[in-house]
């Protein structure tokens, strides 16, 4: 095939292997001799000045040269030893066994966490913000992983989510536990509104009125500043309760009913548990409904539309439940968001969150509920551990989206069980399952 | 009536600027079929390089206006050209066989080490350069004293943006690589059979995509001033609305959206409220869709049965 002709060839000798090296270079010279080598600044009076930085440039150059050296020795190494020999198949058995063992293993460590890391409160933190993610990838499963619609505005189901938690508890008073099922709705009730214009759309098109979508809700949140205050967001949302109980250290507080100590880290754990259990709800209805009809709808109508209504599947009522579903538990997970933080504002729901929360539906593995987890942790947990190169965080981010997507364009877990099946169930590659232009 | 008639020609200029990066995403589109979600960083690299361009030539004394403006043109059409060739080549060419969402993914996360690089690279502040095209013609002067503006850069813009059309139509129906591009957008395998060279078309797609983006950066830091690392999301998202307004994958469909869709913002800002200017954008596209599910030109899909 002729993609395959991007380097001259896999044995290549030494000095076709500098020359490639010295033509990256070359290619990396022009691309940073301006936007690096030269920095400008606007001074106090508005005037532009710049300065030179060499330096920098001759150091990334440098890189490329080497970089693109050693990446092509490994590619020679690896193609003549083959990847699949570079783990030996021992270990292949043996990741098989773990993996079976994985999703409930998981669960249970997860489960622990709030036990094991008591005293640690950033790694409950750090994992009340990957639950959150999980949830997110689950909802936004349904629409992309299950029903094959491409949703670039699924964030503005978590805002819709978000924003109802925060009016209605701020203006009118009511409690959490109302709250949650009310955003739930209203963000479904959002998603039908979305599902009717789109019905007739296919694949990119559909792409590009939920991506318009995401962001008139961004929009009109922005603006309609009477209601939503605008840019200042919503503040003083009422922290979540034990069921009418406050979980603060007064009087009436859950920590003096129990006769305990009061603590801070009580609202964390509890928290902790409600998104864990708000995000097993999303994928215990997402596995139930799977083996409904409508369900079994979803993924006939990722598989083909035509064929689809063919057989008599309304794929008018298809499309709109797998976005009202997918709408619904993104609702919840912002009205969840909005307790947690107590303050929500716009930056929140911008497009990077759809993008991301797309990403890790993706790099998990289309319709795997096990790897959307997976993805979730490692992109989010991987994301933390930039946190001290602030600047160079999205940078490094956006290329480990594009090296995994080359690496793995299928997503992590390639593989995942059938909805139905005869009498035994069979794995089934992701390669089969189709993106869906639904 | 005079003000409508100023509001119809700035609706005009910001459209041709969107109409430029239209083009690339929809070139890409018709080609290789994915949806180039970094074209719109690639215009704000293109305005980057220029505005660096300026500064270097002017402190080099050199004053002659038309002089600054052609090599400016130049080293930024080169430079970003060769931004998205190489952008193509890391990001989007490993993954052309594969599946429909991972070239696109690749492709979000290209837009955000590009926006991230530059925002590394030059700094979060907006950078503005003083007005280097000054003067204008004055239309017409009604009676309560409202004047008809039309000002140098508009009408460079607006020349600019003919000309290129004009040059990039003959490139499209009258070259060896317009007939190789249309082939590919056919059928990728069939024209490699017949001995077009599908990874150079298509990298030669990117590189003029790129190149009309660079123009379209150029004509916004005359027109606007300014340039900030966080432009091309916006322009990007508008630019690729017309894309898919005019219907993705025809060219003349791209330059009508972005008419279409730089008239409205400009309309909608004149007489309703500037807040909800992109709000009114993205509604009418999904209006125009709903009536006409392939955009305005674009032609409808087969469906196999």
């Amino acid at each position: 095939m002729p993609h395959e002709t991007t380097h001259t060839s896999r044995t290549a000798g030494l000095p076709a292997l500098l020359k490639t090296a010295l033509v990256n270079a070359l290619i990396a010279l022009v691309l940073f001799s301006l936007m690096v080598g030269v920095r400008t600044e606007a001074g106090s009076s508005g005037q532009l000045t710049y300065w030179t930085r060499f330096g920098e440039v001759a150091a990334l150059v440098a890189a490329v040269f080497s970089g693109s050296i050693v990446i092509e020795l490994l590619r020679q190494w690896i193609g003549s030893t083959g990847a699949e020999k570079l783990v030996p198949s021992a270990v292949q058995h043996g990741m098989s066994f773990v993996g079976r063992y994985l999703a409930p293993a998981l669960l249970f460590f997860t489960l622990l966490v709030p036990v094991i890391f008591y005293d640690q409160r950033y790694i409950l933190d750090l994992g009340i913000l990957v639950l959150t993610y999980v949830m997110l990838g689950w909802g936004l499963n349904v629409v992309v992983g299950l029903a094959g619609l491409l949703d670039l505005g699924y964030v503005a189901f978590y805002a819709v989510g978000a924003y109802s938690y925060a009016l209605l508890a701020t203006n009118f008073g009511w409690s959490f536990w109302i709250c949650l099922p009310l955003a739930g709705i209203l963000a479904a009730f959002w998603g039908v509104l979305l599902g009717f214009p789109v019905l007739r759309l296919r694949g990119d098109y559909l792409a590009i009125v939920t991506l318009a979508f995401g962001e008139i809700i961004r929009l009109v949140i922005i603006n309609w500043q009477s209601l939503t205050g605008g840019p200042n967001g919503v503040s003083g949302i009422p922290r979540p309760t034990f069921f009418g109980i406050p979980l603060d250290n007064s009087d009436d507080g859950l920590a003096a009913k129990l006769g305990i100590e009061y603590s801070p880290t009580h609202r964390i754990v509890f928290l902790f548990y409600l998104i864990l259990a708000l995000a097993l709800l999303t994928n215990w209805v997402t596995i139930r409904l799977r083996r409904l009809p409508i369900g079994r709808a979803w993924e006939a109508l990722r598989e083909d539309e035509v064929a689809c209504r063919a057989l008599g599947i309304n794929t008018t009522t298809t499309k709109l439940t797998a976005f009202a579903t997918g709408a619904m538990f993104g609702g919840f997970a912002g009205a969840f968001f909005a307790t947690r933080q107590g303050f929500i504002s716009p930056e929140s729901f911008t497009f990077q969150e759809s993008a991301l929360v797309l990403a890790i539906v993706v790099l998990g593995g289309m319709g795997s509920q096990l790897g959307v987890a997976l993805a979730a942790l490692a992109m989010i947990g991987g994301f933390e551990l930039f946190r001290g190169l602030e600047t160079y965080r999205m940078l490094v981010f956006g290329m480990a989206m594009v090296l995994i997507m080359i690496w793995r364009p299928r997503g992590l877990i390639g593989h995942r069980a059938p909805t139905v099946y005869l009498t035994k169930a069979q794995a089934i590659s992701s390669d089969l399952v189709k993106e869906g232009h639904g | 009536m005079d003000y409508f008639a100023q509001q119809l020609i700035n609706g005009l200029v910001l459209g041709s600027i969107y109409g430029l990066i239209a083009i690339g995403y929809t070139m890409v589109y018709g080609i290789v079929g994915m949806i180039n979600f970094a074209h719109g960083d690639v215009f704000m690299i293109g305005g980057f390089i220029a505005l660096i361009t300026f500064l270097i030539l002017v402190s080099l004394g050199l004053t002659a206006i038309p002089v600054i403006l052609l090599l400016v043109l130049l080293v930024s059409m080169a430079i970003t050209a060769l931004y998205g060739w190489t952008i193509e080549r890391i990001a989007y060419r490993p993954l052309r066989h594969s599946f429909r969402l991972a070239p696109m993914l690749s492709a979000i996360g290209m837009s955000f080490v590009l926006t991230n690089y530059s925002q590394v690279a030059q700094g979060a502040r907006v950078k503005p350069i003083p007005p280097f095209i000054t003067g204008g013609y004055t239309l017409h002067e009604s009676q309560d004293g409202f004047v008809i503006q039309l000002s140098n850069i508009q009408i460079m813009v607006v020349v600019t943006t003919i000309v290129l059309l004009a040059i990039f139509t003959w490139l499209v129906s009258r070259t060896r690589l317009g007939r190789d591009m249309r082939a590919c957008e056919q059928d990728q395998t069939m024209a490699a059979l017949l001995g077009v060279n599908v990874d150079r078309t298509i990298s030669m797609t990117f590189v003029i995509g790129a190149a009309l983006a660079a123009v379209a950066g150029l004509m916004y830091l005359l027109y606007y001033g300014l340039v900030d690392f966080f432009m091309g999301f916006v322009a990007g998202i508008k630019a690729f609305t017309a894309a898919v307004l005019g219907g993705i994958g025809s060219l003349p469909g791209a330059m009508l959206g972005g008419l279409a869709i730089g008239l409205i913002e400009t309309f909608w800002s004149a007489y309703f409220s500037v807040e909800y200017k992109d709000v009114a954008a993205f509604s009418i596209l999904i209006v125009v869709l709903i009536f006409m599910p392939t955009g305005l030109l674009g032609r409808p899909e087969v469906e196999k049965v």
